[in-house]
């Protein structure tokens, strides 16, 4: 598994590493988020009560409203942000929050992306390739 | 993406820093999907209540602002969403003067930048209805699904941040459903009852959203009969985008795209049908132990017609827990000058106006008022409230008012 690689046909911002949070679930920063304290709050997720600070997120699509637009870069400026979005499907909302906070995204994958990267995985997202790679799995 | 003169111009600087920066953002989402290059709009509508701003986000709508008088107006009709606040009941709400503080900011860039502080999400029923084949820049997910379902108008989901840029350039990146081809159903949906109440077509829009499941999904549904008003359908569509993400829907013989089937759909898309069982199991599945803290009336914003029907059920009440309406400035004083406010109002309601209740600090009045279990009649609203920590309950009109009286709600 460390070392596969897996290619987005959409992307943007900076090449980050860190750990993956995965679930086979929506995204929406107003919908989900308890953005103060940085956990999933929204009881139906399946992240619900889970961290997302400095996480790479792996879900399935955006989910709800406008509002994330202006979150993440809100977010982003208390540093109480996720460290990248892996989507395998975005809606505009997202790509504009996240050209706004600077922050990395990739959407759209051959394969379901939330099934192709372990639970436990350490990732690299180099949108300037479009990939992401398994860098290491389990805790070492 | 191809770039005509005049934007090279803005990216070059030599309209000013403040179109510049809104067309490097555009730009950038642009090319993210592939946009081959810009349309352009003629109205442009902006989510930005402070709570999802921040101090961040006030900070940079000030920033913009601070350009020189000349370099920093939008140069369309630029509108405004609701706001995170009714000024004038702010502290029945229990809002802290910090957040009034930010609104005020916020309100202030925005009329340096041209904006006109609307403060509506039925600006289709209030300010003016896009028309067919018109491009517009609209950021409320219900305005959106709205006006490209109902007007037949074009615009994808414009968040806050690319709202306001498309207000400065005039354009936006002509990508989703800016194109013929994105606008075909990909899922058909047949509908085997005919829904009455409101919560009936909010509980419609969300089973069907939750069928789309994400923005690029079409649906086109057949079985509705009697063409609905635009008070059902603003609840259909704004449950149907807060529930999928949905930004289009067609109904054959009634929406402007889809007067028969096959103008909108390819033969054997995979089909699903949908009976009021699954409506009401929907709705079901949102109730807990039936003692409810608050009612609230919002999300959409109400029109004149249904704050009508609210004070014909106000008549005559005495309520033991707060009834919030939530309507936009434009429809108050008419609710006023009819009388319905002051109806609303004997009963112990609160009658609001420029602000939607989730956009308010939902998480915040919550906790100063003491509110967990909140009934309404938008399915809209009871999905978004989960995640602010409420336990909602979605009902008709009349079940929630009755809500209000007993503290318990009891009948569907």
């Amino acid at each position: 598994m460390t070392g596969s690689v897996f290619r987005a046909r959409h992307a943007m911002g900076r090449i980050v590493r860190g750990p993956a949070l995965v679930a086979s679930d929506g995204f929406s920063a107003r919908y989900d988020l308890d953005r103060v304290n940085g956990v999933f709050s929204r009881p139906a997720h399946k992240l619900a009560g889970q961290s997302y600070v400095g996480k790479v997120l792996v879900l399935d699509t955006a989910k709800g409203g406008v509002a994330t637009a202006w979150m993440l870069h809100e977010m982003t400026s208390r540093g109480v942000v996720p460290l990248a979005l892996v989507l395998n499907s975005v809606n505009p909302i997202l790509a504009q929050g996240a050209a706004l906070a600077g922050l990395p995204m990739l959407a759209g994958f051959d394969e379901d992306i939330t099934l192709a990267v372990p639970k436990d995985a350490e990732v690299e997202i180099d949108p300037s390739a479009g990939t992401l790679r398994i860098i290491g799995v389990g805790s070492p | 993406m191809k770039l005509n003169d005049e934007e090279k111009e803005i990216l070059a600087g030599r309209q000013g820093a403040v179109p510049q920066h809104a067309l490097r953002h555009q730009i950038s989402v642009g090319e993210f999907f592939g946009a081959a290059d810009f349309v352009p709009v003629t109205q442009a509508h902006i989510m930005a209540d402070t709570e999802s701003l921040g101090e961040a986000g006030v900070s940079y709508l000030e920033r913009l602002a601070a350009a020189d008088e000349g370099q920093r107006r939008v140069r369309i009709p630029t509108i405004t969403d609701p706001r995170g606040t009714d000024f004038s009941k702010a502290s029945m709400l229990g809002q802290t003067g910090a957040m009034l503080d930010l609104e005020r900011r916020a309100i202030a860039a925005f009329v340096k930048l041209g904006v006109t502080m609307t403060d509506t999400c039925i600006n289709y029923q209030t300010i003016q209805a896009p028309i067919r084949h018109e491009h517009v820049a609209f950021g409320d997910t219900g305005v959106v699904i709205y006006s490209n379902s109902v007007c037949g108008a074009l615009s994808n989901f414009e968040g806050g941040p690319s709202a306001l840029a498309a207000g400065l350039t005039g354009r936006t990146p002509r990508y989703g459903f800016h194109l013929d081809e994105q606008r075909r159903a990909t899922v058909h949906v047949r509908v085997h009852f005919e829904p009455a109440s409101l919560n009936e077509w909010g509980g419609l829009g969300a089973a069907i959203g939750k069928i789309a499941g994400n923005y690029w999904a079409v649906p086109v549904i057949q079985g509705i009969e009697r063409p609905p008003r635009s008070d059902q359908l603003k609840h259909f569509g704004a449950a149907m985008a807060s529930f999928g993400s949905t930004a289009l829907f067609h109904l054959v013989g009634i929406t402007p795209e889809a007067a028969r089937l096959a103008d909108v759909a390819a033969p054997h898309l995979p089909s699903h049908r949908i009976t009021r069982d699954d409506v009401m199991d929907l709705q079901k599945s949102y109730r807990s132990d039936g003692a409810v803290d608050v009612v609230v009336f919002s999300a959409p914003q109400l029109s004149l017609y249904e704050l009508r029907d609210l004070a014909e059920l106000c008549d005559g009440r005495k309520f033991k827990v707060p009834l919030l309406a939530v309507t936009s400035p434009q429809v108050k004083p008419d609710c006023d000058r009819a009388g319905y406010t002051a109806r609303i109002e004997a009963a112990g309601a609160h009658v609001l106006s420029g602000m939607c209740f989730y956009q308010s600090y939902a998480r915040e009045i919550a906790e100063a008022n003491g509110w967990k279990t909140l009934a309404t009649n938008s399915a809209k609203l009871v999905n978004i409230l989960g995640g602010y920590g409420y336990r909602p309950m979605l009902a008709s009109m009349e079940a929630c008012v009755e809500a209000a009286v007993t503290s318990r709600l009891s009948s569907p």
